[in-house]
């Protein structure tokens, strides 16, 4: 959770949150690295926050630098017989697919 | 032909054009003095041999009509390369071995190229100083235990020592231009959708792209040349009329207006960083063009917003690493603790940390406060040299807030380590490119480079200031080849 100090804005995220953003982000971490991530993202959210100095109520956000629209194309198959390379770098497979843990009990 | 490897590309296409020399002497040459550097540490995949062999079939029947006839070269891991293991420096794709070619290095072996290996880089191009690579920090051949920069590190240090004539890197906040400011090298970062982005591992899909690195401007253009091209299968590449940088290129910048930002004069700059500047503007000056001092008055908040933008976008371009279907795998008890361990074994912790700020920002409840607010910020910085461009050509500043600093220096603060970054970002976040070249030393010898930024698709432009600005300065980079024993 986020603890807002209304007195001097300072956001800080305890260890709390890293174990919800670790599940969000699939990586799991042990108590310590836990606690170090909890010193490194309050440095980092800190400066980060420099941005609140400054409004932005009126700014449209830019989501690219390139003032293009995307380019339209023909629905075709362009590349087609891809199974073998696909499967190539997998960690684990089983003639054409994928093999993961069991996911069905 | 004697000291082949210190020949600029020019030379060496030259020599190669002429008949003096031979692919195949001219890739020996590289191969051997890669041999002998390996405590550089540059290259994380060396196909010297293949290397070989494809010079000698050049040789056999060589087309000298092409740009980069039998020219051998190293590139950034970052490059998918068909049937030669591409790594990002991370554990999690060392067994990686791509069925496809990137656009930018197809271009490249279109124009009769070959490569001679993978260079080393920071983790997924995410640092600065090439120490969060799972291969190990890179020597910078400036002296032992200096960092070479990064994230394209091991292309700094490869082409400042020598062990390719020339090299490509790719920059998402300054990764091709502060390595080559911290090495004595000309690095550019192009405007955003002018090199393909496709084939190379993706970082933040918004700010990346590839880019030459040389030891001089003119070898830079040539390869910009190269490497720069329309490409349908990325769909931020534009589609512009793109020069000949090469051919085009000249000193003759008499009349254009060049700006100096007063927001790059950061507190606690280094006295000599400030003099190199002011020396760079003399150089302007002394090539006829004229100084216009202009404001860039966001440029504070570059930094806080890239840090937000950028790993917002990684943690979602980086989700597709779960030890399915390719890459590393752990074991795990279930699937999601498969996952889970996967990405906490194979990725390191500057990679983590990153994936971890960029899910924050991302995740509900927090979305409008941080990356939408770092959007809008963007907007602002963008704006800013918009307004400048209506009154100047081009823009100069100092590449670095410092030179080279020792391995370890900055490992453990990593908001220090993201200040290095601070005149490189603004321009990978307004889509602009930008050019780094060698311009003086500082009291230890160590390189200082200055950085050109121009407006969208001037690279033109970008690169007669910089050839101009180099004929002035004459700079001779001070490599002792401390690591041949």
């Amino acid at each position: 959770m986020i603890v807002c100090d209304i007195f001097n804005y300072h956001m800080s995220i305890d260890l709390k949150t890293i174990k919800h953003i670790s599940k969000l982000s699939r990586i799991s971490v042990d108590e310590k690295k836990a606690e170090k991530l909890v010193g490194d993202l309050n440095s980092i959210f800190e400066f980060i926050e420099k941005l609140n100095e400054l409004k932005t109520d009126n700014v449209q956000p830019l989501t690219s630098v390139a003032e293009t629209t995307l380019k339209l194309r023909d629905d075709e198959v362009k590349s087609k017989n891809l199974r073998e390379q696909i499967i190539k770098n997998s960690p684990q497979e089983n003639e054409d697919y994928f093999v993961v843990p069991k996911v069905i009990e | 032909m004697s000291d082949i490897t210190k020949q600029s590309l020019s030379e060496l296409i030259k020599n190669i054009k002429d008949k003096k020399l031979s692919s195949t002497e001219v890739t020996k040459a590289f191969v051997e003095r890669s041999e002998k550097s390996k405590e550089l540490n540059a290259y994380v995949t060396e196909d010297f041999s293949a290397a070989i062999d494809k010079a000698k079939k050049f040789d056999e029947n060589p087309n000298l009509n092409l740009k980069l006839p039998g020219i051998p070269m190293a590139v950034k891991d970052l490059f998918c390369t068909k049937n030669v293991k591409t790594t990002a420096g991370s554990k999690i794709l060392n067994n990686f071995t791509p069925t496809y070619e990137s656009t930018v290095t197809q271009n490249i072996w279109n124009e009769g190229a070959i490569l001679l290996g993978k260079l080393n880089c920071d983790e997924f191009a995410m640092g600065s100083s090439n120490e969060t690579s799972f291969f190990g920090c890179v020597q910078n051949p400036i002296d032992k235990d200096l960092v070479p920069g990064g994230s394209s590190g091991g292309s700094s240090s490869a082409v400042a020592a020598q062990l390719t004539p020339i090299t490509i890197g790719t920059d998402t906040g300054g990764s091709i231009r502060q390595p080559a400011s911290f090495t004595g090298i000309v690095g550019l970062k192009p405007t955003y959708g002018s090199c393909s982005r496709y084939g190379i591992v993706a970082f933040a899909s918004s700010l990346d792209q590839a880019g030459p690195m040389a030891q001089n401007v003119r070898d830079c253009a040539l390869l910009h040349e190269v490497i720069s091209s329309y490409d349908e299968k990325d769909s931020t590449s534009i589609d512009f009329k793109r020069n000949n940088y090469f051919k085009e290129l000249t000193n003759n910048i008499k009349g254009k207006k060049i700006g100096i930002p007063k927001e790059y004069r950061v507190d606690g700059m280094p006295k000599e960083i400030e003099d190199l500047w002011k020396k760079g503007i003399d150089y302007v000056k002394d090539c006829g063009a004229e100084i216009i001092d202009i404001s860039l008055p966001h440029t504070n908040y570059a930094l806080p917003t890239y840090y937000i933008v950028a790993p917002a976008e990684a943690s979602s371009n980086l989700a597709r690493y779960d030890g399915v279907k390719y890459g590393f795998r752990a074991d795990g008890e279930n699937l999601i603790d498969m996952y889970e361990k996967t990405r906490s074994e194979g990725f390191g912790a500057e990679v983590q940390r990153r994936i971890m700020i960029g899910t924050y920002v991302l995740s509900s409840g927090y979305y409008d406060a941080y990356y939408l607010k770092a959007q809008k910020v963007r907007k602002l910085i963008k704006n800013d040299f918009d307004e400048a461009y209506k009154k100047v050509d081009a823009i100069l500043t100092p590449s670095t807030p410092s030179s080279a600093f020792k391995i370890g220096e900055k490992t453990n603060d990593p908001v220090s380590m993201y200040l290095n970054d601070i005149f490189t970002v603004p321009v990978n976040l307004a889509g602009l490119p930008g050019i780094s070249i060698p311009a003086g030393h500082d009291a230890k010898g160590y390189p200082l480079g200055l950085q050109i930024i121009g407006k969208a698709f001037d690279e033109q432009n970008l690169l007669n200031i910089a050839y101009a600005m180099e004929e002035k300065i004459n700079f001779k980079n001070k490599i002792t080849d401390w690591w041949i024993k």
